[in-house]
This record gives structure tokens, sequence and C-alpha cells, in this order.
């Protein structure tokens, strides 16, 4: 259950059940090794970039007006997608993993092909429906009810692609996890919600953080999908990715750069959020003396 | 249909209800939009439009690249995920924290930034050229994008896992005398077995239609490194919809097929383990 | 607890701030969706537009731009993004939108001077300094050997000139002898490392990743590219035959129509044609059709002897026997694969 219970008191514990030191190095190194090359050096490409010409010029690029109105629309779209995808995964997971019923296999092979579609094609998708010459579009049109080429488009897009994130980190979880401490709470005489809330969240709450934040990151990430869906109107339907793509096209790397580094960061913030609620937790859990 | 394997959590009907509701109206309903587009073609022009010598090279590349690119990933993922869960070493939270970034980097950016290092010209390319392995604009440089945007899917579905195994079992095999190999192959390797399936599906899944970084590094020379993604934006650019759905088609079919079997595979597995 | 406390930490978490977008309003708005290398030459133009028509009316416009690949940018206006004018790169993308969706008439071409096309460029040649695998005219860039830069014309209007600029001098070349022609572009085509999606990403290519010998560029694109992102390393070749490249521009009647702005899109695309319009034009490298501003920029823009598309058969031929699939690009390349 509790990584920080094994973090905090298990140390000594822990050294018996290790591995001999060099292989602890080796496996260290290694993976350190494979983090720098995949990993650190991109990241370090995209700082070095933005930061080519002096602290200045990457103020001046993300203080610019287009560069603002591109993160509040970023916001936006992430503010509204992730929560609905976070309430969606824990009900799917739920569903998939606490109960058999046939056709499981095809419903979580259903909830994973999001991931599989290009993101070339997801944005087509919403065009096919929604376009002028698409199969609702020219109702839409007289309605005078705008899908594509504006925000509800680039909701529609971003929702699609980051669909199975939330509910893909539970599920092989939860499936672990089994039915015993449940069935135990509701023999007791507990309601389905209160099981959830107390029994389940808890178990799950480390795999819901991680599908929030991986969520998080590719809806405010996405670049493909959304790029066939926004029209790229400078100030107004560019989220940040499409900003930084303008920019590049315009040689202005440092702009570019700069904006995607802030992208590169909240990654940074799942750090801050990871460790907030570790020490929160580890707290907690000395003082329960568990 | 029957909740036969534990009636008495609550919940069945309507957790059941509201995922095949919300599956339908975000990913099956848009889909269905397209697979209608497609089916508007005549048997002939689909088989033409999405079988011929070219898309099926593109094929190749994309799904051998996938299937690549998410075995690498489950040999580093596994790696990185372990590292983070059970060693202390400095830098341990920035390593944990930056796993994520492959998400959270827009994929042209991931594409820019990856050609940029294993370009000729670039710090990695220059050296491994000396060795004489080129990266950029072959399909080995397919493969690299391929595994930088489908790293954290296996990372970050080991770890929980990883994290939630129970130390007792560990312990009671290593005083029933297991050493530390056999622990890792009898007690932890069959726990974490669901999440690496699941890792490698998402991450071969990803792989197989990712455009925008792949489009960077790859040089997109015909029959040799041309993914499928980008056939069907040339079908696009010549306004041909129905050209473009076929080979989308045909991918989403490939792909469901592949994650079904997948998935499947993992459920006959878990019954036979819980004893279902 | 420990459930309450997570969620209120997730909410925090999920809280990212709920901002609303907000456009500034003004009297006026117009869209122009355009090409990906006019994103500067537009900036200026709208600038010097906008205080033009404020003198003369009082009205405030603004000038919304979206630039991208001009083949996409054409599609989204045909689904539906409300472009008030459009300025692509080549006649047969409007044409597309006037068939495909009927926003326009299909004789928009007809409807402003010269072909609708205020300003030209030619494609010419960029060189590493020194010109050292002089590089002198087309039959260089064939020659074996030599590496050459240009996106792939399936996904690019930029490389559709390309192509056509090489096709049109080998037909010259070889007195129209089409199988000749088809040999030289086979040879030129074997000689392409890379085929990048759009024509930004492939002088990217050149100028960043310094790969290739020459680079095929819009005259505009390669003066840019010398003064942006290489002074002194490179030069600009240009070939004793090019091609005249003549990217159109076009009111949108259904979405002019739609938004009352008819008076001031005509007089927006009408000021690309006025002396200082074109003057906007010449400062951003396009070649002026003004007689009297081009004289004053003589001097950049060297005399090349040009043909048009019209004379290879024009837009709609080239594309279905060059450009689509299984058409005369697909059968060189399919053949020069190793």
């Amino acid at each position: 259950m509790a990584v920080a219970a094994v973090a905090v008191a298990g140390s000594q514990r822990h050294r018996a059940l290790s591995e001999p030191r060099w292989v602890r190095w080796l496996l260290t190194g290694l993976a350190l090794a494979t983090f720098g090359l995949f990993l650190l050096l991109p990241l370090l490409t995209v700082f070095g970039e933005a930061l080519a010409k002096g602290v200045s010029s990457y103020w001046a690029a993300l203080s610019d007006e287009d560069a603002l109105a591109a993160v509040r629309l970023t916001l936006l779209v992430a503010g509204i997608t992730v929560p609905l995808n976070v309430v969606f995964g824990v009900i799917a997971a739920w569903c998939v993993a606490k109960f058999d019923f046939a056709g499981k296999s095809v419903l979580i092979s259903l909830i994973d092909l999001p991931f599989s579609v290009s993101p070339v094609i997801s944005g087509l998708i919403y065009v096919l429906l929604f376009g002028l010459q698409g199969l609702l579009g020219p109702w839409l049109a007289a309605l005078g009810i705008k899908i594509i080429f504006a925000v509800p488009g680039l909701v529609l897009a971003t929702l699609f692609v980051t669909f199975p994130y939330v509910a893909r980190e539970l599920i092989p979880l939860m499936e672990e996890q089994g039915t015993e401490e449940e069935e135990a709470a509701v023999v007791l005489g507990a309601s389905g919600w209160r099981v959830f809330w107390r029994v389940t969240l808890p178990n799950i709450k480390w795999g819901l953080l991680y599908g929030v934040l991986l969520c998080n990151a590719r809806a405010m990430g996405e670049f493909g999908a959304v790029s066939v869906v926004s029209g790229h109107i400078r100030g107004q339907t560019t989220t940040m990715p499409l900003q930084v793509e303008i920019l590049y096209n315009e040689y202005n790397f440092v702009a570019a750069f700069a904006i995607a580094s802030v992208l590169a960061m909240l990654a940074l913030v799942t750090l801050a959020v990871k460790s907030a609620l570790e020490w929160r937790f580890s707290k907690e859990i000395a003082g329960m003396g568990h | 249909m029957s909740a036969a394997k534990s009636s008495v959590i609550p919940g069945f009907g309507p957790t059941l209800g509201f995922t095949l509701f919300y599956l339908g109206l975000v990913v099956l309903i848009p889909l269905a939009a397209l697979l209608l587009r497609a089916a508007g073609l005549g048997w002939g022009q689909f088989v033409d439009a999405a079988f011929s010598a070219r898309v099926l090279a593109a094929y190749r590349l994309s799904f051998g690249g996938a299937l690549l690119a998410a075995a690498a990933n489950v040999g580093a993922g596994l790696l990185v995920a372990w590292v983070l869960v059970r060693y202390e070493f400095p830098g341990r939270k920035l390593v944990d924290a930056l796993v994520d970034l492959p998400f959270a980097l827009p994929t042209a950016v991931a594409g820019i930034a990856l050609t940029a290092i294993y370009a000729p010209n670039g710090p990695l390319g220059r050296l491994l050229l000396q060795a004489g392995i080129k990266v950029a604009f072959t399909p080995l440089g397919v493969v690299v994008a391929m595994v930088f945007i489908g790293f954290p899917f296996v990372v970050r579905t080991v770890q929980p896992v990883l994290q939630d195994l129970e130390v007792e079992h560990e312990e009671a095999a290593v005083s029933l005398g297991a050493n530390r190999l056999q622990v890792f192959g009898r007690v932890i390797l069959p726990a974490i077995l669901p999440a690496l399936l699941t890792g490698f599906a998402l991450a071969f899944a990803r792989a197989l239609g990712e455009y925008g970084s792949v489009i960077f590094i790859a040089g997109n020379m015909p029959g040799l490194s041309e993914i499928a993604p980008l056939l069907i934006v040339t079908k696009l650019e010549q306004y041909d919809y129905a050209g473009a759905t076929a080979i989308a088609a045909v991918m989403l079919v490939a792909a469901f097929t592949l994650l079904l079997l997948i998935n499947t595979l993992q459920k006959w597995r878990h019954a036979r383990l819980h004893g279902g | 607890m420990t459930t309450t406390a997570f969620l209120r930490q997730a909410a925090l978490v999920l809280a990212v701030g709920f901002c609303t977008v907000t456009s500034a309003l003004a009297d006026t708005t117009l869209l122009n969706v355009s090409y990906d290398p006019t994103r500067e030459l537009y900036q200026d133009i709208n600038r010097s537009f906008g205080a033009e028509w404020k003198a003369k009316t009082g009205e405030t416009v603004k000038i919304s731009q979206s630039h991208g690949g001009s083949g996409a940018q054409a599609r989204s206006v045909i689904d539906g993004l409300e472009a008030d004018v459009v300025t692509l790169a080549l006649a047969y993308d409007i044409d597309a939108i006037a068939s495909k969706a009927g926003l326009l008439s299909p004789d928009w071409q007809a409807r402003l001077p010269y072909q609708s096309a205020p300003y030209t460029s030619t494609i010419v040649f960029l060189v590493r300094k020194g010109n050292p695998k002089q590089i002198k005219d087309w039959d260089d860039v064939a020659r074996p050997g030599i590496q050459v830069i240009t996106p792939n014309p399936k996904t690019s209007g930029g490389a559709r000139w390309n192509y056509l600029a090489a096709w049109g001098y080998a037909l010259n070349k070889y007195d129209r002898d089409e199988a000749k022609a088809r040999q030289f572009l086979a040879a030129l085509f074997k000689n392409v490392p890379v085929f990048d999606s759009g024509a930004r990403g492939a002088t990217t290519t050149f100028v960043q990743r310094g790969l290739g010998d020459v680079l095929l560029a819009w005259e505009n694109e390669a003066i840019l590219a010398v003064e942006e992102l290489g002074k002194g390393q490179f030069e600009i070749v240009v070939p004793s035959m090019s091609i005249l490249a003549e990217p159109p521009v076009a009111v949108v009647d259904k979405v002019v129509d739609k938004h009352g702005t008819r008076a001031v899109a005509e007089a927006y695309l009408r000021y690309l044609y006025s002396p200082d319009g074109q003057e906007i034009g010449a400062r951003h490298h396009y070649r002026p059709r003004d007689p009297a501003v081009a004289a004053r920029h003589a001097a950049e823009f060297p005399a090349v002897k040009l043909f048009t598309v019209e004379a290879l058969g024009g837009w709609q031929k080239a594309q279905t026997t060059h450009f689509n699939d299984g058409g005369v690009f697909d059968q060189i390349v399919g053949g020069a694969k190793p």
C-alpha cells in the first residue's frame, strides 16, 4: 500500500531484500544513461535554443501578447478535458477491474483505441462530422454554431486524444489489487460510495495521480489533432504547441523554444505536486503510526 | 450481462452504462464517421487506396517501427521504473518528474530536438556517424522518435504496481531460500507482467499513429522511410478524403485487433492466476 | 482523512486557471487565410492598410492571420474556416475552394489584375558560400553526386513550383520531349536525400542541419533565409530559366456576404496592387507588378527567362499528371529508390 511508509520506515528492512551493491549501481547507471540519452538531451536542446540569445529575449518571447493568449487557451482546453477524462477514467476502471463480464477485452481495447489513431485522423474525424462538408456541418452552420476552427473543436480533439490515459493507468493497478478489500467493506455494511472513498481511492491514489499528470501533459502538449481543427488564427485559436510551430516557421527559434520550454516545465510541476503529496501523506501516516 | 465474479460490490450497472455512453460519444461516433467515409469507396477503389505497394511499405515501417519501439520501451521502462522505486540516488525525484516529458513536449518540438541531436551535424549524430550508424533521415530515426514519444507508458504503468508490491512476499521467498534473481522471476515479474504488457500495448499503439515528431526525423523517402500517417496527409493534400480514411481504417482495424489480442491474453492470464 | 486530503490536493492540481480567451473587438475584423512564407509580408501590409483604411473611412479594421501549408489552409476554408480573403500559394488551391465548397465563383481569377496575383516570385537556388559544387543552372542540380534539398511536392505547394520549374526547363532543353524531361527529373530527384513536408522545413534542413549542396526555394524565401539565418554563409544562384510563380489572392464571396465585410475585403486586396502595397511586397522580396516599383528594386531581382504554369498546361493538368497518386512524380521517385 503506502509507498511513503516503505520509503520512511522500510529502509533497513529493504536492505536485506536488495540486490548487491554493484548490481544496484549498474542498473542505476543504465537507467540514468537511458534517461540522459532519451529525455535529458532533448530537454537540454530545448532550453539551449530558448536561451540562445539570453534571458531577456526569453522573457520577451514569453510575455508576447499572442504567446499569452496561447497559454490561456491551452489552460482552458486542458481545464475542461482533464476533469472529464478523470471522471470517466475512474468509473471505467471500476467497472472493468471490479467485475467480470462478457466482452471485457473488447471494451478495454476500445478504450485503448484513441492511442493508436494517428493524430491527423483524430482531428479529421471531427472535420468529417462537423465541417462544412461533413455530416452535421450544414445543419450547424444554419444554426450558427461553430465547433471546428473554434474552442469546442479544440476541446473535442483533445478529449479524444487524452481519453484513455486515466482509465488505462488505473485498470492494471486495480486488477492487481483484486476485490477482497472492497468485498470485506461491503460485507461490513459500507455503502458503495463509502467503499470507493475509503477503500478504493486510497489504494489507487498514486496510479490516479500518474494518470492525471499524463493526461494533463498530453492535453497541453497535443499538436497533431489540434492542428487539424484549429484554423491557426493567430491569437485566437492557436494553443501553445501550435504557437511553437508558428514561431518556428517564422525562424523565430528563440521564441518557439521558449514556449516549448514552458511546456517542458510541466514535468517540473509534476515533481512539485508529487513531492507535496508525498510529504503530506508521510506526515499523516507517521501520525497515525501505520 | 452478469457480474459473475464479485456480485457483492455494487455499481456494476451504472458504471458500465456510463462507460459505454462516454465511450460512444467521444470515441465510437466520431470513428464511425471515419468508417462511413471509407465505406463510401467501392471495393476496388478501397484496395487501390489502402493496399498499393507504396502504402504496404509504409505499413511495414509503421507497424515494424512501432513494435521495435514498444519492445525497447519495455526494457528501458522497466529499468527506469525499477530504479526509481527501489533505489535511492541523487536526482531521483528529478528523473521521476521528467519521465512525463515526452507527453508534455509538443510532438513537433520533440521531432525538431531529436533531429537536431541525431542529424549528421548534431552532437550525437556526429559520434554515431563515425561508428557508421546513421540515425536521422533513416528508418532508425523513425524508431528513435517512436521510442521517445512512448517512453512514459511503461514506466508509469509499472511504477504504481511496483510501489504497491507487498514486501512480505519477497521476504517469504527469501526466507525459503530463493536468491534475488529467483525472487524477481517468481515473485516480482508475475506481479508486474500485466502492467508491462499494458505499457507495451500502449507504447505500440501510440507509436503506430505518431506523425508530428516522426516527420522531422524520418526523411520521408517513398518506400523507404515513409510512415503510413504521412500517406494519409498526402491523400488529404489531393482532397482525397475517402482515400485518406481508407488507410486510416486499415490502421484502425489492425491496431484494434492487436490490442484485443494483448488484452485477451491478459484477461486469460489473470483468470488463470487468480482462479477466476 | 487520507482520501479527503488527497482529493483536496488533487482538486488543486486540476484547477488549472479557468481563464476565458478574449479577442480584442474592433469595428471590423477580417480573416486572411494564407500560406507559410507570407507571414512577415502580411504583418506589414495589415498595419499599413489598417492605417490607410482608418484615414479614409474612420473605421478601425483588425486583420487576423492564419498561416499553414497552402493545401491544408484551403482544406480548412472548404471545411468551414471563415476566411474573408484567401492568399494562397497556388491557384489550384483557390480553385478547389470554388469547386468543392462553392464559396466563391469559379471565375475568381479574372476579378483582379494579373490573374489575381498581385506579386510574383520565382524558383532560385540557395548554395553554400563560395558555391563549392559550382552549381550554376538546372543541369548542375541534376548532376550525379549533388545533394538537392526540396520539400515533398505531395505535401508542399512550394515544392510543386520547384518541380514544375525543373520540368519547364527540361521540356525547353529537350525540345518538348516528355520522355527525356522525365529522365532529367528522375536524375534530379535521385539527388534528394530528404523530403521535408513543407518549404520552411526544407530550409531548416539545409541551413540548420547542414544537409545538401543546394536548396530549391522561392526567391523571397531564399533571400529571407540569407538575411535571417546566415549572412555570409550562403549565396543565391539564379538559373538561366525558371518559372513565374504567381501566388493568387481572392475574396471569399459567401463569407464576406455573411460577415458584411465585402467592401473592406475588396479594398484590402486592391491595396496589394497600390504603389504602397507593391513597395511593401518588394521589401519582402516579392517581385512587384507595378513597373515604377519594379524599376526601383531592379537590382534585387536579376532578370531571368520566365515561363508560366499556363505554358505547361495549367494547374489542373499539372496536378493530375504529375502530383496525384500514380502520377509522374510517383513514377520518378519510385524508380529512383535505392
